[in-house]
């Protein structure tokens, strides 16, 4: 087992993180920015270290200074987390390079799936069903980009392929305006990404957004773990998720779930992640990979029992898996609301002092967050302060225990998004279930 | 813990002005401070006692074995570290330190290395004056902003 490891990452990640390691007996290192030093997890971390000011770009996104963190405390290896470095495959070499171990894929794989277009690329390969599109990067020629959206058929979605998680697209209805839409994007791109290589795939009408999470250790196991539902967000950003997909035949998640292991296997892969797809008429569509520990994983730790962080430790150890496919099976439902600072109308975002907060309880409710009565939540990072996640034996009880876990929370002095999720818990098309990634938008009226 | 030297120790902080030291020795630490009144507290910790990762503050494991520390009521501007790595006083093990205490220095005047990754990064002096205090140790790992120098 690894012997000390240095967290590089903050919030709740990083604390779900060092409880896992204080289990298993790893020693921890807290990396932190000058604006973090009073985060839970940096007190209850065996060292820390303070690696930059409060800038993203000069602390946690500071690769010679989280590398120099790791090598002055003698630590053995990385966790990445999610965001920051976690997917940045030059991070990935020079961790490896350093001699360290990074916790997840290695450079190659994540270089592979960082750019969309050779990740699709693959999976076709693998024979993973993907969504219709120009199967490559669009050139220069715009009749050549008219003829493919033609052939496509519109609507279609322009996507910068160094993008990803939400960013980076642009959806075009007619073909007056893609010559624009594509060169808008390319320079986005190319500011963003430092990439303007961007292709195109055919916008589906309403369709939800269903990913299936993956082991793989290093002794060639590959399991799969169930799928979640993601399909309540906000400007591509989740806001409530849930496992098992609501009204998904299990024949069909299965064959999903089989198919991700093999194109797992095809390319080598290591530690955890996630294979993300769009789902419409009973149709998958894989649009992208996300080579990491996502912020959603407790909704499938409730439902199969599994510790993933715990997991991805063991692995990266070189320990094989302490499950097969076999033992996997899935229990009950489990629902999770990201509970961001955040005014919960204009969703502006709302750092300051927590003055009153009280965590909610009971049976089958879990609290992922590092906030407490006192904290000051920083301006610097992003507003997602915690996870509420429940499970019940039913969907319906895991909702009626959400909406009480909900009244119970209390999180005072600075706004949330509680309302948001109260008013979405009780929503009767959600209650329904099987609700497409354009359905919280339109609710909100923002389409 | 040998008690001579816990012994040894508590007469060199009583003959010295130094208020606190601390030791580990493997598993094993020992922590004599001088209160106020003149007299001198000893914590001798031994494993399975009070565990000492409970609540650790931010920094880079004890602080306390520097042998100078910053005061509240410091004059003169205090140097911090600009990035994480290691501490060194001079470009090499067997060559004369950059600074010593006392000496003059203009600004842009390289008065330590911080070791990271493998690189020597050269830190410089960021206003001219005299090196008052150094407050950190040869060899010691820093972490971004830890103070190093008092110049005045």
């Amino acid at each position: 087992m690894l012997e000390k490891i240095v967290i590089a990452n903050r919030g709740e990640i990083a604390l779900r993180i060092l409880r896992t390691c204080r289990e298993l007996g790893i020693k921890t290192v807290a990396i932190y920015s000058e604006a973090d030093r009073d985060q839970k997890h940096v007190f209850l971390a065996d060292e820390s270290v303070c690696i930059g000011p409060a800038a993203s770009s000069e602390s946690y996104l500071n690769i010679p200074a989280v590398i120099s963190a790791a090598e002055v405390t003698d630590a053995v290896a990385i966790h990445p987390g999610y965001g920051f470095l976690s997917e940045n495959a030059d991070f990935a070499e020079r961790v490896e390079q350093s001699g360290f171990v990074f916790i997840g894929p290695n450079a190659e794989t994540i270089r592979l799936m960082g750019d969309k277009v050779s990740a699709i690329a693959a999976m076709k390969k693998a024979g993973i069903p993907c969504v219709p599109g120009s199967d490559g990067p669009l050139g220069e020629n715009p009749d050549e980009n008219f003829k493919i959206a033609r052939d496509i058929g519109y609507p279609v979605i322009i996507k910068a392929a160094g993008g990803g998680g939400g960013r980076g697209m642009r959806v075009v209805h007619s073909e007056a305006s893609l010559r624009n839409a594509i060169s808008i994007t390319r320079s986005e791109a190319k500011t963003a990404f430092d990439d303007d290589a961007v292709y195109m795939e055919k916008c589906l009408s309403h369709p939800r957004h269903i990913e299936v999470q993956v082991m793989a250790d290093q002794h060639g196991n590959v399991v799969y773990l169930g799928e979640r539902d993601c399909s309540m967000q906000r400007r591509h950003q989740k806001v409530i998720e849930e496992a098992p997909a609501p009204g998904i035949h299990r024949k069909i998640r299965r064959a999903m779930g089989e198919r991700c292991v093999s194109a797992c296997r095809s390319i080598g892969y290591r530690n955890a992640g996630t294979f993300e797809f769009l789902y419409q008429d009973e149709q998958f569509y894989f649009i992208e990979m996300n080579t990491r520990i996502q912020v959603e994983h407790p909704v499938t730790e409730m439902v199969t029992g599994i510790d993933i962080i715990r997991e991805q430790l063991r692995i990266a150890s070189g320990e094989k898996l302490s499950f097969r496919q076999d033992d996997i099976q899935i229990r009950g439902h489990a629902i999770e609301c990201r509970i961001n600072a955040e005014d919960p109308e204009t969703f502006m975002p709302s750092p300051g002092m927590i003055e009153h907060y009280h965590p909610p309880g009971g049976f089958g409710v879990r609290v992922d967050t590092h906030i407490y009565g006192g904290y000051k939540v920083p301006p610097h990072y992003d507003s997602m302060i915690g996870k509420l996640i429940v499970h019940g034996d039913t969907r319906e009880l895991a909702l009626a225990r959400m909406s009480m876990a909900l009244s119970e929370i209390v999180i005072e002095g600075i706004k949330t998004n509680i309302t948001l999720h109260q008013k979405l818990i009780n929503d009767a098309a959600f209650i329904s279930g099987g609700t497409d990634i354009h359905y919280l938008e339109n609710k909100l009226g923002l389409k | 813990m040998d008690l001579r030297k816990v012994k040894k120790l508590i007469e060199l902080l009583e003959q010295s002005a130094v208020s606190e030291i601390e030791i580990h020795e493997g598993e094993e630490s020992v922590r004599i401070s001088r209160h106020s009144s003149g007299a001198t507290q000893t914590i001798v910790q031994v494993p399975g006692n009070i565990d000492s990762s409970q609540m650790t503050p931010g920094g880079i494991v004890s602080s306390k074995q520097t042998t100078e520390t910053v005061l509240p009521e410091e004059t003169g501007h205090v140097v911090t570290s600009p990035m994480v790595g290691i501490f060194y006083l001079s470009p090499s093990p067997e060559a004369p330190p950059f600074v010593e205490k006392g000496q003059t220095v203009a600004k842009g005047d390289v008065i330590c290395i911080i070791e990271a990754m493998k690189i020597m990064n050269q830190i410089e002096a960021d206003t001219s004056g005299v090196i008052s205090k150094i407050l950190a140790e040869n060899g010691e790992p820093v972490e971004y902003g830890q103070p190093l120098f008092v110049i005045s």
